[in-house]
């Protein structure tokens, strides 16, 4: 792992590193030796690991506070060493190579997936330039102009791990999950990568550095709103999680493409998806939150202060750490979806979503390079012009209802409609309980028949009577 | 194959160009000759390799090491996007095609187009030309030097060249794509002659007809007989048929429960299973009161 990430990084830094020295405002690796980049990397093998253990503590432990339980309590100080124990679990136990299995393939699969997830945070800016030992540096391993198509790349590559595993297990329901996830991931890269187009438009750069300095003035998230949603929908699905988790249903395929893998084959499949959880968190972080940019109050003091040194550390893993919270938040919330509801959101809403979003900015990015129009102007027209939009959205007159069945209301209630015992549909009235009707003539009987006041009883009869019924339904 | 003949030209010429210009890096020499021996046996791979799978994995590795080698000679654009454009998404559905239609090594190799094998060789000797020709004209230019190219990072420059200087030859190739898409879509679309029938009819239909409504109970499982084909029981210690796949019973592998219990040494089960329900105290159980002897004589149920 450690000899793959620091290869590549020395390869990427090596071979690509001088173009950006040359950019303007991106991070200066011209100090950077190769022992920095062998420290660098094995750093951030070291922070993936240790951040999937308490990323497995963290998201059993607020999925189980979101479904009123106190989730793992026992091992460690608040079960922190609860992931930590699995993890020993999954190492020591009997590894099964499956007969039917296509071995080369079944082994390799596992390795593909981790290695390509570890690859990403290679071009992800931790923070500023900092000075180690009189080593000034940045707290990013590498970085070159096309780096975040880089990291769409490996992620591209990522996925054969999940198709070549299903495939090669020789078994229908993981084949039947690696072809979903297949069609998953070609259909959602393709609204991801288009969701970050906007992004290059107004940062006007690929560079992960670069694109966090232009977010000086105002995080992405905020002009590009509609791309920042797209984003977080298909990095949900990017990342096969609930409600996106259709390539691995429990329900339908076991546990899909990972049904035939045991021990250290599945812990490796198991860590690679959540290094992407963290991987697209790292992502969202960078293109839309600002990357290691302290948040408006804390910026503004003392002369930007919290921009420098080791503090943006700090804010980059607190909105990474935000972004992981969203994942289980939507896991612990949303159901999962049907295949073809899914397919259709991808193609026919996020897609051209996308793309329609894509056009705006262009046009707008284009006005303001060849008019020279100052940004306010161009603001208030944009402004002016959504308001009229919305404006004539009133004017457009409601899609009509569809031709009504028969309404329940007019319809005689049938408490055995298709030969069930059924409730009554709205506005269906119960007819009246032949019990209560019963209780009422007795009541009556007995105020026409009692010596005491009779509108003392009178009263009082339908009254208990009510209260009777009451406690016989929530008996029923 | 035809990546091999493409790339070892190619690279060996850029390499020399670089050499001449005397940039050749020993890091990026080193990595050329690690990475060409895996791109040559990769390619022999794609030919040789009996499994189509192996083949397309083959044309994988070609793939990513042709990036590696772009991002080397400071083409990091070109190398990026033909990792996510062939290996991310053409492979991809190549696999995808592969995995569903279950190509295997003991299908038919018999052509069934006939002079196949022909028009073949005609159209590999043609690329073979135009790729001569490309090497041939190509090694007459005199080098600029990768700053130059590069003055205004690599995006910008190759975005210079395409959507300046060769922005037709772009859009034809674009309408070709479009073309070829909407011509696919063509070919698959089919008419809907009936009316789509959603969740809801189907569910209301399925209530209509009567069935069950929830999935089939699994078979038994019990402890001596953990088996797809012997059936679950009911309440009342009953087998229940339908439990049992369908496809089973049709072949007559269906074993009774009578023969398992008989196995384990139980033999008196199959009176009470086959006796009638007489109500409660007989030895069948009825409702929530359990059937006083279990049906695989492990033990005896109170």
């Amino acid at each position: 792992m450690i000899l793959s990430a620091s290869t590549a990084g020395t390869l990427l830094g090596g071979a690509v590193g001088l173009p950006t020295s040359a950019a303007v405002r991106g991070a200066d690796f011209s100090q950077d030796n190769p022992w920095v980049w062998l420290i660098k990397a094995v750093l951030i093998i070291v922070f993936l690991l240790t951040s999937v253990l308490i990323a497995i503590w963290f998201e059993r432990k607020v999925v189980a506070r979101m479904q009123i339980r106190p989730g793992p309590n026992v091992h460690g100080p608040f079960g922190l060493l609860q992931s930590l124990a699995d993890a020993m679990k999954l190492l020591l136990k009997e590894d099964i190579n499956v007969k039917a299995s296509d071995k080369l393939i079944y082994i390799v699969a596992p390795m593909i997936s981790v290695f390509c997830s570890l690859l990403v945070f290679a071009v992800i800016p931790f923070g500023p330039e900092v000075s180690v030992f009189g080593v000034v540096t940045p707290l990013q391993l590498t970085d070159f102009p096309v780096a975040v198509l880089y990291i769409l790349a490996v992620t591209a590559l990522g996925v054969y791990g999940i198709v070549l595993g299903g495939w090669s297990s020789g078994s229908t329901y993981p084949l039947l999950g690696s072809v979903r996830s297949t069609a998953q991931v070609i259909s959602y890269e393709l609204a991801m990568g288009l969701s970050l187009v906007s992004v290059f438009l107004l940062a006007g750069s690929m560079s992960t550095s670069q694109i966090v300095d232009s977010q000086t003035q105002v995080w992405w998230f905020l002009p590009l709103a509609p791309a920042f949603v797209i984003y977080l929908i298909s990095m949900v699905g990017e990342v096969n999680r609930l409600p996106f988790d259709l390539p691995e249903a429990e329900g339908e395929l076991v546990s899909g493409f990972m049904t035939e893998y045991s021990s250290m084959k599945f812990a490796w499949f198991f860590l690679a998806e959540y290094i992407n959880m963290i991987n697209v968190s790292a992502i969202a972080t960078t293109l839309f939150f600002g990357g290691w940019r302290a948040p408006w109050p804390l910026s503004a003091i003392n002369d930007g202060m919290f921009n420098e040194g080791w503090w943006p550390v700090l804010w980059f893993l607190a909105k990474m750490w935000m972004f992981m919270f969203m994942f289980v938040w939507v896991r612990g919330t949303l159901l999962r979806f049907r295949y073809d509801q899914f397919m259709k959101i991808g193609w026919k809403i996020l897609i051209p979503a996308a793309l329609g979003w894509i056009v705006l900015v262009a046009v707008v990015q284009s006005v303001r390079q060849f008019t020279d129009t100052d940004l306010r102007t161009l603001l208030i027209v944009l402004g002016a012009i959504a308001l009229v939009g919305i404006g004539a959205s009133f004017l457009i007159p409601e899609k009509k209802a569809p031709p009504a069945e028969p309404r329940a209301k007019d319809q005689p209630f049938d408490a055995f409609a298709d030969g069930y015992p059924v409730p009554p549909l709205p506005g269906q009235q119960l007819p009246p309980s032949p019990r209560r009707l019963r209780a009422r003539a007795a009541a009556d009987a007995a105020a026409r028949s009692g010596a005491g006041s009779p509108t003392l009883t009178v009263e009082a009869a339908p009254s208990t009577d009510q209260h009777d019924d009451g406690e016989e339904e929530t008996r029923g | 194959m035809t990546a091999l003949h493409l790339a070892s030209p190619g690279l060996a010429a850029a390499a020399g160009t670089l050499a001449e210009t005397g940039r050749t890096s020993a890091g990026e020499a080193l990595l050329f000759w690690c990475l060409a021996p895996i791109m040559v046996l990769a390619a022999l791979g794609l030919v040789f390799a009996r499994r189509a799978v192996y083949a397309a994995m083959s044309v994988v590795v070609v793939m990513v090491s042709l990036a590696i080698l772009y991002v080397a000679q400071e083409a990091p654009f070109l190398g990026v996007v033909q990792v996510i454009v062939y290996t991310g998404a053409v492979m991809m559905l190549f696999l995808f095609v592969l995995m569903l239609v279950g190509v295997d090594a003991s299908d038919s190799l018999v052509e069934t187009i006939k002079g196949q094998r022909w028009i073949g060789w005609l159209f590999g000797l043609g690329l073979a030309g135009v790729l001569v020709g490309v090497v041939l004209t190509a090694s007459g230019i005199a080098p600029q030097g990768l700053d130059a190219a590069n003055a205004d990072t690599n995006p910008v420059g190759l975005a210079r060249i395409i959507f300046g200087d060769y922005v037709f030859a772009l859009e034809v190739v674009g309408v070709l794509l479009i073309t070829a898409a909407v011509g696919a879509l063509v070919f698959t679309h089919r008419e809907r002659l009936t009316r789509k029938v959603g969740q809801k009819e189907r569910a209301d239909a399925r209530v209509a007809a009567g069935t069950s409504l929830v999935p089939l109970p699994a078979p038994g499982v019990y402890a001596r007989s953990n088996a797809m084909d012997v059936p679950a029981l009911d309440a009342q210690g009953r087998p229940i048929d339908a439990s049992v796949s369908r496809v089973l019973r049709v072949r007559g592998q269906e074993r009774s429960v009578d023969e398992v219990a008989a196995d384990n040494g139980a033999g008196d089960a199959a009176r009470y299973l086959d006796a009638p329900d007489t109500g409660p105290g007989t030895t069948g159980g009825v409702g929530s009161t359990p059937p006083q002897r279990s049906i695989t004589g492990e033990e005896t149920v109170q």
